[in-house]
């Protein structure tokens, strides 16, 4: 794997925003009332994040050390602007449903920490690389989230009726705690994942079958056979 | 008469009804990672009130007296980040000088606020509302205490979750998201008020 697509993997992947690094959970929650939201969401978030990724990675040796975040900032804030102006003139629908969550990217903790921690340090096509991953990988967490919350809260998926007719939806879903419902499962299920992971690496890697003072142990698929 | 039931109204809106984080899910970052105590979270609360307020005043001065006029009002985003970024600073060296107590206690929390969302979505929502200065003010005060109330309500559940026997997985991150859902589901019967 080379290196820009190293970049993409780590941002979808590895070190993905909305459910490894608990970033930018305003929009991840406020936005996903259904898919069509949170694609519009992460493609504003994606074009914001690549470009001011680029820019900052262009400009990182001209900004002395000292005022670089209000720099950063200032970059952000500016094609936040233009991409609020771009929906408003183009997509009104979309604009209206996301209302003040698009000037709010500016304080998307993601791209901030994307400036900080990669741009202000790295070549400009790397860090566009990065950009385009980690916006990918916000853009596939707040659709899952929404794609959950909009199936069983409304029955629909990008407004098409996808559950038969019989299903009663659950509104609490598409509500505002639904959001930290789906949420807290989602990552509750990738915890899950982690660990039976972890302990079943554990046993391949060579256990003493000391289960006792394993810190895996309770989810350990082979506890039984080695005991 | 009417105007005051109108402030009235707004700061039990905005406190209560439409909660900053639980509803409008604005400051979620420092709602999930600063709610392990309550004596932290209530120093965050009052800060978050503290910075609120003002930038809602300054907000609201700078847009009704040079970007409105003007025609700027394209830059509100920028603006308003920007002042809310220096007026933390100023606020941090502020309560540095005059109240040396306050500052200690509130620590690391005051430079974060910058990149509190629910600062710069208050002062947009106010423009985007309609509100006049003293409407701004009050809505802004609203919107810290709501915020407050959050956090502090979730740090007290978190405590006294503390030391229970908690499934791994669920361990961590899930499990606050859980408290929030039910807090969530608390809060979403005020709206009968509105």
């Amino acid at each position: 794997m080379n290196k820009n697509m190293e970049r993409i993997y780590n941002g979808i992947v590895k070190e993905n925003p909305v459910f490894i690094m608990m970033l930018g959970m305003c929009p991840a929650l406020a936005v996903t009332t259904s898919v069509t939201n949170a694609l519009g969401m992460g493609a504003c978030t994606i074009a914001v994040l690549v470009i001011s990724n680029i820019v900052i990675s262009l400009v990182r040796n001209i900004i002395p050390d000292e005022v670089r975040l209000p720099a950063f900032i200032v970059i952000v804030a500016s094609f936040v602007t233009i991409v609020e102006l771009v929906m408003k003139a183009y997509f009104v629908e979309l604009n209206a449903s996301l209302g003040v969550y698009i000037p709010l990217i500016v304080v998307n903790c993601i791209i901030l920490g994307r400036a900080e921690a990669y741009a202000s340090k790295n070549a400009p096509l790397l860090s566009a690389m990065d950009g385009i991953g980690m916006g990918l990988g916000f853009t596939v967490g707040i659709v899952a989230i929404a794609f959950f919350r909009e199936l069983f809260g409304n029955g629909t998926v990008c407004g098409f009726q996808v559950m038969p007719s019989f299903y009663p939806p659950v509104s609490l879903l598409v509500k505002a705690p639904g959001a930290f419902l789906v949420l807290g499962f989602i990552v509750m299920a990738m915890n899950a994942m982690n660990i039976k992971t972890q302990a079943n690496k554990k046993v391949e890697e060579g256990c003493d079958g000391g289960c006792a003072a394993c810190g895996v142990a309770d989810t350990c698929d082979k506890k039984e056979a080695k005991a | 008469m009417s105007g005051q039931t109108s402030l009235i109204m707004i700061i039990i809106g905005a406190a209560l009804v439409n909660n900053v984080v639980l509803s409008q899910f604005l400051g979620i970052c420092s709602f999930l990672g600063v709610s392990s105590q309550i004596k932290n979270s209530a120093g965050l609360g009052g800060a978050v009130i503290f910075v609120i307020t003002i930038a809602s005043a300054v907000a609201n001065l700078l847009y009704t007296f040079v970007l409105d006029p003007l025609g700027l009002d394209y830059l509100q985003t920028i603006v308003f980040i920007i002042v809310i970024a220096a007026l933390v600073q100023v606020v941090e060296m502020f309560l540095k000088k005059t109240m040396p107590a306050l500052y200690t206690a509130l620590g690391i929390y005051l430079p974060l606020i910058t990149t509190n969302c629910a600062v710069l979505g208050v002062a947009l929502n106010n423009v985007s509302d309609g509100y006049n200065f003293i409407q701004s003010v009050v809505s802004g005060f609203g919107t810290g205490v709501g915020y407050t109330i959050a956090i502090v309500l979730l740090a007290g559940i978190r405590e006294s979750l503390e030391g229970n026997d908690i499934p791994k997985p669920v361990k961590g991150a899930p499990l606050v998201l859980f408290c929030a859902t039910l807090m969530g589901m608390a809060f979403y019967g005020f709206s009968t008020l509105g």
